[in-house]
């Protein structure tokens, strides 16, 4: 049941993640060069509307809290973000869209994934110096939500407002960014 | 581009397949099977990488501290390959596969080789933006393994779950990739 549902969902999220445009390193590095805004449009308004439905699924109980997966924050999240930040910068992949990219038959995706692949390698070989240092540092408690969820694994940061509320209004404010955004900037030719 | 959706049903698509896969299953996320998939290749040519050990969580453990972390949690999926997370990233592969045969966007020939804002930047050389993909692809998965996410996980999963390691990731990769992306390829 299990393999099934991850052949249909990953299916899915395949064939949507193609049909935004985000398998096409074009539309990435537009974005990421501030010149075309409609995948960071498309991507906060996903964000927004996928997290109201969450926390209001989880409060009329049709969503488990269980299902939830919170990640832990720790010093290597950010930096770790940075060293992302600069190769889906040059590449205009990321580790979904790189995989979408196979997809699409692009050659440079093939040659994103093997990147990645050496990339994921050599981080099990230096895991073990890195574990110990600063870089594991936890911030906030480790597996923190500004919203409550009703699970009691993960620590809310803001405890006085009911967890729907705090999201519907971080909900709203992405909506509201989202939709506010211009499609494209002048400089875009 | 024809056959993109715009932004509003766009993200209406990608907000949907978020909540269905936390609704059913778990967060969807990415980058941990990059590590499943060397896993796996290594395990080949090793006697000892993954070992069956009753005395852990996950009743596996490795002897590279990183596939036995967490109780053995990778080291159990690389003896498992056939489990949930690793299949479902081979469906987003299938899934952009039939996208692109029906209506979805038509990648050109030269596209598939380069976006168009690399062969206007840095002329036709298929081998440099190789070269270019590959290092950016070693740089994102090193970087997504050391923020235990990438861009589906932290971004979108986390955000969605208003973690506070969700926009701290988010805050660090746009930190870098802007700066870059504008130093690289301009704004024209």
């Amino acid at each position: 049941m299990d393999i099934l549902l991850a052949i249909i969902l990953g299916t899915l999220f395949g064939f949507v993640l193609h049909r935004i445009g985000a398998a096409n390193p074009q539309n990435i590095i537009n974005m990421l060069r501030l010149t075309d805004f409609h995948l960071m449009k498309t991507i906060i308004w996903g964000i927004s509307l996928s997290s109201a439905l969450l926390f209001l699924g989880l409060t009329l109980g049709i969503i488990d809290p269980s299902h939830l997966s919170v990640k832990s924050s720790y010093w290597g999240v950010i930096i770790g973000g940075a060293i992302l930040g600069l190769g889906f910068a040059i590449a205009g992949y990321c580790p979904g869209t790189g995989l979408a990219g196979l997809g699409d038959g692009r050659k440079d995706a093939r040659y994103f994934v093997i990147g990645g692949l050496f990339g994921a390698f050599v981080y099990m070989l230096v895991f073990a110096a890195l574990k110990d240092t600063f870089l594991m540092k936890k911030i906030a408690g480790g597996k923190a939500t500004l919203a409550a969820t009703g699970n009691p694994s993960y620590i809310s940061l803001i405890e006085s407002v009911p967890g729907v509320i705090v999201a519907l209004v971080i909900s709203v404010i992405f909506f509201i960014f989202a939709w506010k955004l211009p499609n494209k900037t002048d400089n875009d030719s | 581009m024809s056959g993109q959706l715009n932004w509003f049903r766009g993200g209406i698509a990608l907000a949907l397949v978020f909540l269905v896969a936390v609704w059913l299953v778990k967060p969807i996320g990415v980058s941990t099977q990059f590590v499943i998939f060397d896993g796996i290749i290594w395990n080949l040519f090793s006697d000892d990488l993954v070992q069956v050990n009753p005395k852990t969580k996950t009743g596996y453990s490795s002897t590279n501290a990183y596939l036995n972390k967490s109780g053995g949690k990778y080291a159990k999926n690389i003896a498992n390959p056939l489990n949930y997370s690793y299949i479902f990233v081979f469906g987003i592969i299938l899934g952009s596969f039939l996208s692109a045969k029906t209506k979805g966007p038509k990648a050109t020939k030269e596209d598939r080789q380069a976006p168009e804002v690399w062969r206007q930047r840095f002329g036709s050389s298929i081998y440099k933006r190789y070269i270019v993909s590959f290092i950016g692809g070693f740089l994102v998965l090193f970087g997504a393994r050391l923020a235990g996410g990438c861009t589906s996980g932290h971004m979108m999963s986390g955000m969605m779950q208003t973690s506070l390691s969700g926009y701290l990731f988010t805050l660090g990769a746009f930190a870098t990739a802007i700066p870059l992306a504008i130093l690289m390829y301009g704004r024209k």
